[in-house]
């Protein structure tokens, strides 16, 4: 890259940072900074937290970097802050592709009173204003299976999941009674057989996921249990994740203990719960939050194949 | 047994996969948003050279392959092996054909070629990029068609069969590109 090249990036980067707290500044959003350490992990069975080392005391775990500020907004959120916006570094361990980075940015927000369709709404206007005018298109997580990959993800076997994947992706012994590897299949098949269709000259919301993909969102009953959460696609590549936020504690302490046994069936550390997040939720207002991949955002604007607007050389 | 985990996978390395010898030509990383991750592996199959692909979840291990590639001389070929010398230690080693494969065509003594070397035993060869053979056999070039850009089939001293233009005569050397299999131009050496 010349210097050149590096100075536009860098002038193309700060444009859009700009422009994203424009767009929330005029919507009366208050923007926030929590901190990057916390002294809790995230429990999620597939998320690996850095940890913050302390050399004044003895080499010992300080805290770890969060793999996002959605704890800390939501203890801001239940103190009273009104819908606010935030955008800073996030980390995640072990993650690095062409459209992943251990240390990326993110855009988070949270709307009091929203739920998540309300919110899809607003990151389709958000999207448009950045990218241009596209068509917007929803499709439910389980259609989504039904149309590109002809099979109810609902209701299949895990023999009939595995035979609808591209055979480098197939599972040799699928295993019925084995609740993750169920979960493992819906992964494959979504990244080899849906994704690849989602966000081809529109955007796409994929919503209402599986209970057991419900993470942080509320769960309705309806023909099945559903979770209120959505992702978003833009040439095939997500983009954002939001979630009608869950504020039963008690319920999100099961799941946070579920992710848990996973990890130990998986032969991961447990991880201590997050008990300020916990103690909070039951304060949290009725709210809609997402967060969105700033750096994936700036690939798709500039047409770049990886993640490294910006970057120094 | 040395073994590799997902995260070190990067393209070069070389794995054993279904006992083969592999190398990793593209590693993907993938994770769907709350999902687990894993790699989308593209690999040749040294032996066979062809590609496959493979999905690991990460933190998976792949066994290593104990593989290196050698700058070693090509000496001469004989029945069903050909001969190759390390120039530094003079260690000498013999490839069959399932090694060398249609690369027989390139091989002229004292060229240095890659010898990919599996428990020490060759299991492929790369030839140079390019390399300078002499016309066993062509018909002579028709008078006044050189213009026309035309070509003809001819025949070079190990065997291999080009496409040249139609000035190129019986005795000429050529350099040819081993890749393509195709002609590039009349050499002096």
């Amino acid at each position: 890259m010349t210097s050149a090249d590096l100075l536009d990036a860098l002038r193309e980067w700060a444009t859009l940072l700009a422009r994203l707290r424009q767009f929330f500044d005029e919507r009366g959003l208050l923007e926030v900074q929590t901190p990057l350490a916390r002294a809790y992990a995230v429990t999620d069975p597939y998320q690996r937290c850095f940890s913050v080392i302390d050399p004044a005391n003895e080499g010992g775990v300080a805290g770890y970097l969060q793999p996002s500020p959605e704890s800390a907004m939501k203890q801001l959120l239940a103190a009273g802050s009104g819908s606010i916006y935030q955008i800073c570094k996030a980390f995640r361990a072990g993650e690095s592709g062409a459209n992943h980075r251990t240390e990326f940015t993110l855009l988070e927000w949270y709307r009091v009173g929203y739920d998540h369709r309300q919110l899809m709404d607003e990151v389709a206007e958000l999207v448009n204003e950045l990218l241009g005018p596209l068509p917007v298109e929803r499709i439910t997580w389980r259609e989504s299976f039904v149309r590109y990959a002809d099979i109810d993800p609902v209701v299949a076997e895990p023999e009939a999941l595995n035979a609808r994947l591209p055979d480098s992706m197939r599972i040799t012994t699928p295993d019925a009674r084995e609740e993750s590897q169920r979960r493992e299949l819906l992964d494959r098949l979504l990244v080899s057989r849906i994704e690849p269709n989602l966000g081809q000259n529109c955007m796409t919301f994929l919503y209402d996921y599986p209970a057991g993909q419900a993470a942080l969102a509320r769960v309705r009953a309806e023909s099945w249990p559903v979770a209120s959460r959505f992702e978003l696609y833009i040439d095939g590549l997500e983009i954002a994740n939001g979630f009608h936020e869950l504020k039963d504690a008690a319920e999100q302490r099961q799941r946070f203990e579920h992710d848990n046994r996973q990890r130990q069936r998986e032969g991961n550390v447990e991880v201590a719960l997050d008990e300020p997040l916990l103690s909070c939720l039951n304060r949290l207002p009725d709210c809609a939050g997402v967060a969105l991949g700033v750096d994936r955002l700036m690939k798709i604007s500039t047409g770049a194949d990886s993640l490294v607007a910006g970057s120094p050389p | 047994m040395a073994s590799y985990s997902t995260n070190e996978f990067r393209s070069g390395l070389k794995v054993m996969i279904e006992n083969d010898p592999c190398e990793i030509v593209e590693n993907e990383f993938v994770k769907p948003g709350k999902g687990q991750a894993f790699s989308r592996v593209r690999l040749r199959n040294l032996k066979t050279g062809r590609m496959w692909e493979r999905t690991y979840k990460s933190g998976e291990s792949v066994e290593a392959a104990d593989v290196l590639d050698t700058d070693m001389e090509f000496l001469y070929s004989d029945d069903d092996a050909w001969w190759f010398m390390n120039p530094a230690t003079y260690d000498q080693v013999s490839a069959d054909s399932a090694a060398v494969g249609d690369n027989a065509v390139w091989l002229k003594p004292q060229d240095s070629c890659t010898v990919t070397l599996w428990n020490d035993v060759p299991i492929a060869i790369s030839p140079p990029n390019h390399v300078v053979l002499k016309v066993v056999e062509t018909d002579p070039g028709l008078k006044g068609d050189t213009a026309q850009g035309g070509s003809k089939p001819a025949t070079l001293e190990t065997g291999a069969v080009v496409r040249v233009p139609l000035f190129v005569e019986e005795g000429d050397l050529l350099k040819v590109d081993t890749r393509k299999g195709e002609y590039i131009s009349r050499a002096k050496e």
